[in-house]
């Protein structure tokens, strides 16, 4: 998986590292037990301060998504099924978080945030039979 | 390995050791106050961005690092020691780069190498041929008939090359290409990295600052103006734009500054919690719509009033 920085983005350059990896375990790829480049591997490859990468894959790991251990390298955390599923609503959060403080803002109410929401879903159109049972194919 | 670096290595163990503390640096040049009441503290393995206009104070700021310039108030400690009172003993272990390079234009890159290779008590020069290969520098090259990006190169190799205790770039890739800069922004990675060196950087693109520093200095008119984590500089800043009925004179909100009107419509950089921006905008009569992360260039112009570079 390759990640990408965007240094000047209002989001830190940690937190870019956790969310893409975050994203990557929830759309599969990344698996469990696959083993993510090194601190000193990504730093030199995203051309960014090694200690943003040891910071990046220390929350990860406080967050149960990857294990690590000293002078071993760190890995994709093994995960079920379930976890797996409550990664990808994980991910998601941020962006309704911002969706609701930014309702707030303009004062429109929640039930028609939610009617939006259903609105712009049928505007999508149809979705992939994949993804209606939500759980993952790792095939 | 010579012993001077195994005793560097041995260093790296020990936690939090201070490489720079200036405390209330003033420097006044004729009738223009240069540095005014700086204080920096600079801890062991951290990469500190120093940003700011040209004239802000950078340099002179640098200079006193360096020994260069004599502190008129204040003092200055680089590892500990006064850099006028030592100047061996702290020239010895900082690696410097400044923008013109300062270096001999006659001398040929082995000259140049052999040169510092004498002066330095830590030199490697095994590390040394490794980075002149990937510089793709010629030892019979002549410093004067090289490019702008080379000649840089050759500064960085021979800054970097006696793995020096603290790295301190004085706008190490102003005018040069995107490819040097990612050698030089590497280097600083690189020192980092191997043995949890430091490195202060001065540089006016803000981007790259984001892009490597631990942390970042501001400087305007010679004062700090921030000085902060980088992370933290992120999420302690937004963006805020503030809608009101008609038009209003700026609402006082607790850490904004940088105010913009248009309209009805005012936005500011705000350093505050959202809660309390929003407390304090409510009170204000306003309406907040909007809040946005920034960059450090969003920072800079709503202090300053103007873009870097």
């Amino acid at each position: 998986m390759r990640l990408y920085i965007s240094p000047t983005d209002g989001v830190p350059i940690y937190m870019q590292i956790i969310q893409q990896i975050r994203r990557g375990v929830a759309t599969g790829e990344l698996v469990p037990g696959e083993e993510l480049p090194s601190i000193r591997a990504l730093a030199d490859q995203l051309v960014v301060n090694p200690n943003t990468v040891a910071r990046a894959y220390r929350d990860l790991e406080t967050a149960g998504v990857v294990t690590s251990s000293r002078g071993m390298g760190t890995y994709v955390a093994d995960t079920n099924v379930k976890s797996v599923k409550s990664e990808r609503k994980e991910v998601l959060t941020p962006t309704v978080d911002s969706l609701i403080v930014e309702s707030r803002q303009l004062r429109v109410p929640l039930s028609e945030v939610i009617d939006l929401v259903k609105d712009r879903e049928l505007a999508h159109g149809p979705r992939a039979e994949a993804e209606k049972g939500s759980e993952v194919d790792r095939g | 390995m010579g012993q001077g670096q195994r005793q560097r290595k041995d260093r790296r163990w020990t936690v939090a050791e201070t490489v720079i503390e200036v405390k209330g640096l003033g420097r006044t040049f004729g009738n223009h106050r240069a540095l005014d009441g700086v204080n920096l503290t600079l801890e062991r393995g951290t990469v500190l961005g120093l940003v700011g206009q040209n004239g802000a104070g950078k340099t002179t700021l640098i200079k006193h690092l360096l020994g260069l310039l004599r502190a008129e108030e204040g003092t200055v400690r680089v590892f500990g020691k006064d850099p006028v009172a030592d100047p061996p003993g702290v020239l010895s272990r900082i690696g410097y780069l400044s923008e013109e390079g300062d270096l001999p234009m006659w001398m040929k890159v082995e000259e140049l190498v052999r040169y510092s290779a004498a002066f330095y008590p830590g030199w490697d020069q095994q590390y040394c041929d490794t980075l002149q290969k990937e510089f793709g520098l010629s030892s019979s090259a002549k410093l004067g008939s090289l490019s702008k990006g080379q000649r840089a190169r050759a500064g960085l190799l021979v800054a970097l090359a006696f793995r020096p205790e603290l790295l301190l770039l004085d706008e190490p890739s102003s005018g040069l290409d995107p490819i040097v800069r990612r050698d030089i922004l590497g280097a600083i990675i690189r020192t980092i990295a191997d043995e949890g060196r430091t490195v202060l950087f001065s540089s006016h693109l803000l981007a790259e600052v984001e892009q490597v520093s631990d942390r970042v200095v501001m400087v305007q008119a010679g004062k700090v103006v921030l000085d902060e984590e980088l992370a933290d500089v992120k999420e302690t800043h937004h963006r805020i734009e503030i809608a009101f009925e008609q038009a209003v004179a700026a609402p006082i909100i607790e850490g904004a500054f940088g105010w913009q009107c248009e309209g009805n419509r005012w936005t500011a950089i705000c350093r505050a919690d959202i809660e309390d921006i929003q407390l304090a905008v409510d009170k204000s009569g306003g309406r907040l719509i909007r809040t946005v992360g920034v960059s450090l260039d969003d920072i800079f112009m709503a202090r300053s009033g103007s873009k870097l570079g």
